[in-house]
């Protein structure tokens, strides 16, 4: 059953010179702890589609359900991380974990020992009283895995989260989210541009195509590849057949991308 | 062995290096002071320049300390001092809250720009006569014109350090439900702390003018009094004593205010 329902999502970018037509009638849904990618272009319109998602964004016309309820009725759902961690530095690290539970006012002795708990499970020991300025780039944006678990979101929303970190950090903390994941029976969203980090990570791929964000095609990751850890599926045989498969759909789309209208600007003079 | 002591050696000459920097600067400093006092007492005495207008060090001297073994002196710096403090502090705290006000509502913003202006645009001590009519000629418009001259300034750079937090923060705090007023005191305000900061640098000096001219206008008491007393009687020793001091006493607290700024800098990371 559908835990996930995006329903002809469209939305619209306005401004005072023009609009622009950022998602043309998405429509796809996501079951309870499946992991599915969304892949495509920059400017595909991804995070928007995270941004609707997460409420934070208002989609100018179609729906979206969470367990048959519209996205905006339920409270406390959603878990998102960003490309960069946005810790605030003016925090301890603990502070920071413990920032949706101070702010929905749950924060417990409970809700500390869980937090301190999860930052071990993440390889964080000792780090609470830090500020975030003492932390490296990867152990940060663990902290910020830490700030968005806390909270037990129903769905899990990552929006190019490894993209700021070097290589080594990058799989290395694939391989931590893929397996807090599984752990925890979290759904999850990924957002990419990464066609190696979406086979890695994803049980689905669905790949976008631009002006305006339509779904262009959907890949099943093969179930060979699905249980296996990110930084194992790269060496699979079937990785670089998927691989093929989607670079394929991309480069089409490229040459066709740039020769069709950028930007939509309306009739008004 | 050998090197490790030659790094000593190496750092060594480099602190000495700057030590010998910081001695030759504050010689320059110290020189220029003793220079100019020299050369506006032989001017002076030389009749170089007109003893009854420019005064000198030496009558400067006497001034000060004949108006203090009196006690006459002490009463004037207090209530130019607590004028410039509770002025300071006043339009700097009232500054911030306008800045607050603007930021919380976007059509309040819209609404009051022009007005905010206007009023910028405008020198605050014309306002002057205006509140003393107002008022009252007392300590009250004297501070009111301490504060006013800084609050607009002040409005304008805490509300533009408000607005140009980074919008990912807000959504970290949207995407774990925080309220408008909660996304204001975990991660607005915190984040607009060092310009807050250093406007307070900025309205110590403002403030200062704001309240010499108040004593200009009213001429009760203070040090702006006994400028234009000094003037109107011709005794422009006394100028000159009330110039030295007030010289003197804006500096310690512009370096005050410093200190209070580094340490709330170091204590808000």
């Amino acid at each position: 059953m559908a835990f996930l329902t995006l329903d002809k999502v469209t939305h619209h970018y306005f401004s005072s010179t023009g609009y622009t037509k950022a998602l043309d009638n998405i429509s796809f849904s996501v079951k309870e702890g499946e992991f599915v990618a969304l892949l495509g272009p920059s400017g595909c319109g991804k995070s928007t589609v995270l941004s609707i998602i997460s409420g934070i964004m208002k989609q100018t016309a179609g729906n979206v359900f969470l367990e048959q309820k519209p996205i905006t009725e339920s409270k406390m759902a959603i878990g998102y991380m960003l490309q960069q961690d946005y810790l605030f530095p003016w925090k301890t690290i603990e502070n920071n974990v413990l920032l949706g539970p101070a702010i929905n006012r749950t924060l417990t002795s409970e809700t500390k020992e869980t937090a301190q708990e999860l930052l071990e499970e993440v390889g964080l020991p000792g780090v609470a009283d830090k500020y975030p300025s003492s932390l490296s780039g990867g152990m940060r944006q663990r902290a910020a895995l830490v700030r968005t678990l806390i909270n037990d979101p129903k769905i899990l929303l990552l929006d190019e989260p490894f993209s700021a970190l070097d290589y080594q950090t990058k799989l290395k903390l694939e391989d931590l989210v893929s397996k807090l994941l599984k752990t925890y029976q979290k759904t999850a969203v990924l957002v990419t541009h990464d066609i190696g980090e979406a086979i890695a990570m994803s049980d689905r791929i669905i790949v976008m195509d631009a002006n305006p964000g339509t779904i262009a095609s959907v890949f099943d990751v093969p179930i060979e590849l699905r249980d296996e850890q990110p930084f194992l599926v790269r060496r699979h045989p079937k990785y670089q057949l998927l691989f093929d498969r989607i670079w394929n759909e991309l480069d089409q789309k490229d040459t066709h991308v740039t020769s069709s209208q950028e930007v939509q600007t309306d009739e008004r003079e | 062995m050998k090197e490790n002591k030659s790094d000593k050696q190496l750092f060594q000459s480099y602190k000495n290096g700057i030590k010998r920097e910081k001695k030759i600067v504050f010689a320059w400093q110290i020189a220029i002071l003793l220079v100019f006092f020299t050369v506006w007492e032989v001017a002076t005495r030389m009749y170089w320049i007109d003893p009854l207008i420019f005064s000198s060090p030496s009558r400067v001297f006497t001034v000060i300390v004949e108006r203090l073994s009196d006690g006459s002196l002490f009463s004037h710096v207090q209530v130019t001092l607590i004028e410039t403090i509770i002025g300071f502090l006043v339009g700097t705290l009232s500054g911030i809250i306008l800045a607050t006000m603007l930021w919380s509502s976007q059509r309040f913003s819209d609404i009051a720009d022009p007005y905010i202006v206007v009023m910028n645009a405008m020198p605050k001590v014309a306002l002057g006569p205006i509140i003393i009519v107002a008022i009252g000629p007392g300590y009250l418009a004297i501070i009111t014109m301490g504060a006013i001259i800084s609050v607009i300034v002040t409005t304008l750079v805490v509300f533009s350090a408000f607005r140009e937090i980074d919008p990912n923060y807000e959504k970290v705090m949207r995407s774990f439900g925080a309220t408008k007023w909660q996304l204001f005191k975990e991660a607005v305000f915190p984040a607009a702390l060092p310009a807050m900061i250093s406007t307070l640098k900025v309205n110590v000096g403002l403030s200062w003018v704001g309240v010499i001219v108040g004593e200009f206008l009213v001429s009760k008491q203070g040090l702006g009094y006994l400028i234009i007393y000094g003037f109107q009687v011709f005794d422009f020793s006394l100028v000159m004593s009330s110039l030295v001091l007030i010289a003197i006493f804006a500096a310690i607290m512009y370096k005050v205010v410093e200190k209070l700024e580094k340490w709330l800098i170091k204590h808000s990371r």
